[in-house]
């Protein structure tokens, strides 16, 4: 095999890596670089540095040390049975990409995965000696997300969080049917204590801090920005309750950050044993709507499968103004009297407009201008508030209130 | 009528002595009219200078929000030509209704919010956008890097700091084109703006960033207006990766239908022997 150069090296394993949407640079402890060597810094929260056409920004450096893999994962397009051209990084190589990236000002730190090669543990090794360069021997203080092998030695996992700023292991599918389907050497167990031995690692380290004699001790930082996992979407025939179930239940059992919800996208080279199918884009950003609605607005997770049929987010409208739609009794919410919860439920009502009503409101009686200049539209709104100078009467019950919301049916094209 | 003219675009303790003064003096918001360096000469005649006469007699007392500094720091280095007016006129009334910054629906606290995003979204986007180029290397192996930026306002002080805290033991330089931040090793200072055409036309890491920007896209998931909402156009033409857009937009549509017609391949002879071997083992 000839010598690859470093520029056809990263085009193939940048490739190979576009299919891991859980590469946010989202938030770490605060670092800087001023008055010691070397270079970097973390702000709190990401920074996306560019934009490709489908949307995602380039935070970091996304790719693959190898896409080699011993594993034959029927969704992956680095699985063994594909007739993907292979590539392989050595660290060197890798770490100075990283640095040459960083100091342009390109991307703010390193996602890093790989085809499992020899062996998990071999893997995760390599995967841990990048890491480590880039921290100890170069001084580099941005972000680090190291994916997780979830077979590797748990010792090397630990010590990935040493030098990481998030770990991740991809949960793959929503049910332990599909994984057993479509990634045969991987099981929902081996998947599961990996996170928990993560979480562990997090949880001692929190303890270590607490129970420290001397304030000034330094206690090792352990993934600083947490886990979080992945799930894809549309694979197998999870439907959007098991997917929702699933979530909660990780993100309680393993304090996760972050659940990313993948749409299945077709890979070139692909298996005979997956849909040919364009990726059911909707339907994940439905997903993500429904994690928020966990997440920051306080719905229960069967409150949130309450505003599904058949087990499905309504694709036309979002899962918010679904459940209000089915949940008319809530309705309408008094602006300037209600409670924070009640204000969350209202559809158009997130929660910053939240805060600044009930900032607002000590201030003043709200009227419905007033709300207007708060939020980004009233019109899904009004069915369901009230104020000093708006009640919305019939609207609240009306029949055919859904009308108003979904997009008007498209004439189909003879032509598309 | 009082003119006060700014010697800075972002002078904000100019502002703040001045608004002080102006406050003590009872001058309202409809006598004063406020000028950035910038601003051309009106009808009205020449600015006084206000650093006057008079001693403040009155024992009046002058507070002001902390956050409305906060804020008022930011707004300041907005475009709005009529920015040190409308923050003087909130000063104003601020001393009437202390709690007026609470109420997010009035007119001006509303236009006082609106810049801060905006200012805060420009600062951002200056830390993602700012793209640098390899100058040289020193002996001792300290490298040099510049960059050309077009900031929206004038937010060059505000956000030049975390390059400093990130690149601290490099040299660099920002130009844009009404100020220049230079670091070298030990202050952080500012001089006038330049062009383009004072940093390098090209860097050898380009190929690779321009390399990796293709390769990381999936023409599967075309999303051109999620795209030029963060990263509006008006950024691209100092981007090095900006003209690759065009083509995997025009291209993508045809990948994503070949993935999904292609023929199935046969499946690669390494997996069967991968099971047979795990076979043996067990």
């Amino acid at each position: 095999m000839s010598m690859l150069t470093v520029i056809e090296k990263l085009s193939i394993l940048a490739d190979a890596a576009k299919y891991d949407a859980s590469c946010a640079s989202s938030g770490t402890a605060k670092r800087h670089s001023v008055g010691k060597s070397g270079l970097g810094s973390t702000e709190g929260m990401g920074i996306c540095h560019a934009y490709t056409p489908d949307g995602r920004c380039i935070s970091l450096l996304k790719v693959l040390l190898t896409n080699f893999c011993i594993f034959d994962c029927r969704y992956c397009i680095n699985r063994s049975s594909s007739n993907v051209k292979r590539a392989r990084f050595t660290p060197a190589e890798l770490v100075k990409l990283t640095l040459d990236f960083y100091k342009r000002n390109y991307i703010e730190g390193l996602f890093l995965s790989s085809g499992i090669i020899q062996s998990p543990d071999y893997t995760m090794e390599q995967l841990v000696e990048v890491a480590r360069s880039l921290r100890q021997d170069h001084g580099f203080r941005g972000y680090i997300h190291l994916k997780t092998i979830a077979e590797a030695d748990p010792a090397l996992i630990q010590k990935a969080g040493l030098y990481a700023d998030r770990l991740s292991v991809n949960i793959e599918l929503p049910t332990e049917k599909g994984l057993k389907a479509y990634a045969p050497e991987k099981t929902g167990q081996t998947i599961r204590k990996a996170m928990g031995d993560v979480k562990q690692g997090i949880v001692a380290q929190k303890e270590a801090r607490r129970g420290r004699l001397l304030k000034k001790a330094a206690v090792p930082k352990f993934v600083p920005g947490g886990q979080s996992t992945q799930m894809i979407v549309g694979a197998d025939q999870a439907n959007d309750i098991d997917i929702i179930t699933t979530s909660t239940k990780l993100y309680k059992g393993y304090q996760l950050r972050r659940v990313y919800y993948s749409a299945y996208s077709p890979i070139p080279d692909a298996s005979s044993d997956l849909p040919p199918i364009r990726p059911p884009l909707l339907r994940e950003h439905r997903l993500y709507q429904a994690d928020w609605m966990f997440r920051f607005y306080g719905f229960s997770p069967m409150e949130i499968g309450a505003s599904t049929s058949k087990g499905m987010l309504d694709l036309d409208i979002d899962p918010k103004l679904s459940w209000a739609l089915k949940h008319r009794e809530w309705f309408p919410v008094d602006v300037n009297k209600a409670d924070q919860t009640q204000l969350l439920r209202v559809p158009g009502l997130g929660p910053l407009s939240v805060k600044r009503i009930l900032s607002a409101r000590r201030v003043t009686t709200l009227r419905l201008q007033d709300i207007g200049k708060m939020t980004l539209s009233l019109k899904k709104i009004l069915p369901f508030i009230e104020t000093l100078d708006w009640s919305p009467g019939g609207l609240t019950d009306m029949e055919n209130l859904r009308a108003r919301f979904t997009p008007a049916p498209q004439q189909m094209s003879l032509f598309a | 009528m009082k003119i006060i003219q700014l010697s800075s675009e972002t002078d904000f303790e100019g502002w703040r002595q001045v608004a002080k003064l102006l406050w003590y003096h009872h001058i309202s918001p409809q006598n004063v009219m406020w000028r950035g360096p910038s601003t051309a000469q009106g009808l009205f005649d020449q600015a006084e200078d206000i650093r006057w006469r008079g001693k403040i007699t009155s024992r009046a007392s002058l507070t002001v929000p902390r956050q409305f500094i906060a804020l008022a720091k930011r707004a300041i280095c907005h475009q709005d030509e009529n920015r040190f007016d409308k923050l003087y006129q909130l000063f104003w009334r601020l001393q009437k209704s202390p709690r007026l910054l609470e109420n997010a629906s009035d007119r001006d606290v509303s236009w006082l919010l609106a810049c801060d995003k905006a200012i805060r979204r420009d600062v951002h986007k200056m830390h993602a956008f700012v793209r640098f180029r390899k100058v040289g290397e020193d002996q001792a192996g300290r490298e040099q890097f510049a960059a050309w930026f077009e900031p929206t306002h004038y937010i060059v002080g505000l956000a030049t700091p975390f390059f400093r805290r990130r690149f601290p033991n490099m040299d660099w330089v920002i130009v844009t084109p009404y100020q220049t931040a230079i670091w070298n090793g030990e202050d952080l200072t500012f001089g006038p703006g330049g062009q383009k055409s004072d940093i390098p036309k090209n860097d050898a890491i380009e190929d690779q960033w321009r390399t990796y920007f293709s390769s990381i896209f999936n023409p599967a998931r075309l999303k051109v207006k999620a795209m030029t909402s963060e990263m509006p156009k008006k950024y691209w033409h100092n981007l090095p990766e900006a003209d690759l857009i065009p083509s995997l937009i025009a291209t993508a549509q045809d990948r994503e239908l070949k993935m999904q017609t292609d023929a199935v391949t046969t499946p690669h002879p390494l997996a069967a022997h991968l099971k047979a071997k795990q076979k043996a083992v067990s």
